[in-house]
């Protein structure tokens, strides 16, 4: 299995996310910069955290019109997998590739602090190694990562079974006051449609090792190699 | 000619920045201030003359990159 991760001027999670990819495939993931037009022929790429651009305009706005972004799309579409994480989360959503928009958070504050995660569903090839209903405890790091769609759009993922992960108590309550930035339904990751896109706002390449406080974002790597291999 | 576009949060989408500005008015003093909204303003200098052509270059460009249509709206005003 191959997989490439895409670099932009100020992503700053590529690394973590090498390593993470590495540790569950096996072999170094491609890393390629955002001029590229090329994009090696791979089976999954992942767009990782940090400040693409400075945030300006929106969050993810200027990188999701990148020339390699368009390729990353347009592959997307043809079914290769895709997961983009904290602002690549942002520049996916804003390339089109995911319904909805992540807003400032609700308290205008930068948030960057371990949470706990519920597995909404596990059929797809990103959670599969997860149980359903499952608590994660995964980092998040933002200030925009406020969920919102409009109430037609959030009816199509909740009936297509699209949210990934939600915020929520250590015992898996999924309420408003565990929900670190006021988005909708406590959402925290969701599908496309045909499920081969996944954007999340916490940092899964964060929790991969027990000196990192938790381990339990290793399986959504070991999950997408299994399922790509 | 130039093209200004104001970007806008649609209504019901939540505007916590504008709110953050209203509730440090009022603690200036400054009451009576129903709501406040926050948005962009971009400034454009076009080589077009054609205002027709203008609009509807710069209509393209709002939808595209300028404003996120799923929570902004935009205006467009050209000037001479």
């Amino acid at each position: 299995m191959k997989a490439a991760i895409v670099v932009f001027p100020g992503s700053n999670r590529e690394l973590d996310a090498k390593v993470a990819l590495a540790k569950a495939i096996g072999s170094e993931p491609i890393m390629v910069w955002h001029r590229d037009t090329e994009l090696p022929k791979v089976d999954l790429v992942l767009v990782p955290g940090g400040f693409s651009y400075g945030d300006y305009l929106r969050t993810g706005a200027i990188a999701a019109h990148s020339p390699v972004l368009r390729e990353v799309k347009a592959r997307a579409e043809k079914g290769m997998a895709v997961i983009g994480i904290c602002n690549g989360f942002q520049i996916i959503t804003e390339a089109g590739m995911l319904p909805g928009v992540l807003l400032r958070n609700s308290h205008l504050k930068f948030v960057c602090r371990n949470v706990h995660l519920k597995v909404a569903t596990t059929q797809n090839m990103f959670t599969q190694r997860y149980t359903k209903d499952q608590v994660l405890s995964v980092p998040v790091a933002h200030h925009d990562g406020n969920y919102f769609v409009d109430e037609k759009g959030l009816g199509e993922i909740e009936a297509n079974d699209q949210v990934a992960f939600r915020y929520c108590a250590p015992d898996g309550t999924v309420a408003m006051e565990h929900n670190p930035n006021g988005s909708l339904r406590n959402i925290a990751g969701i599908f496309n449609r045909t499920k081969n896109v996944l954007g999340m706002m916490p940092h899964p390449e964060n929790a991969i090792d027990p000196l990192q406080g938790s381990t339990d974002g290793f399986a959504l790597f070991q999950g997408m190699v299994e399922a790509l291999s | 000619m130039k093209a200004r576009v104001h970007v806008t949060l649609k209504n019901g989408v939540l505007d916590p920045q504008g709110r953050a500005i209203a509730h440090a008015l009022g603690t200036l003093g400054f009451d009576g201030v129903k709501d406040v909204r926050q948005g962009k303003f971009i400034e454009l200098d076009l080589g077009e003359t054609d205002k027709a052509k203008a609009k509807a270059a710069v209509d393209q460009m709002c939808a595209k990159l300028l404003a996120n249509t799923v929570i902004e709206n935009y205006t467009i005003d050209l000037v001479d």
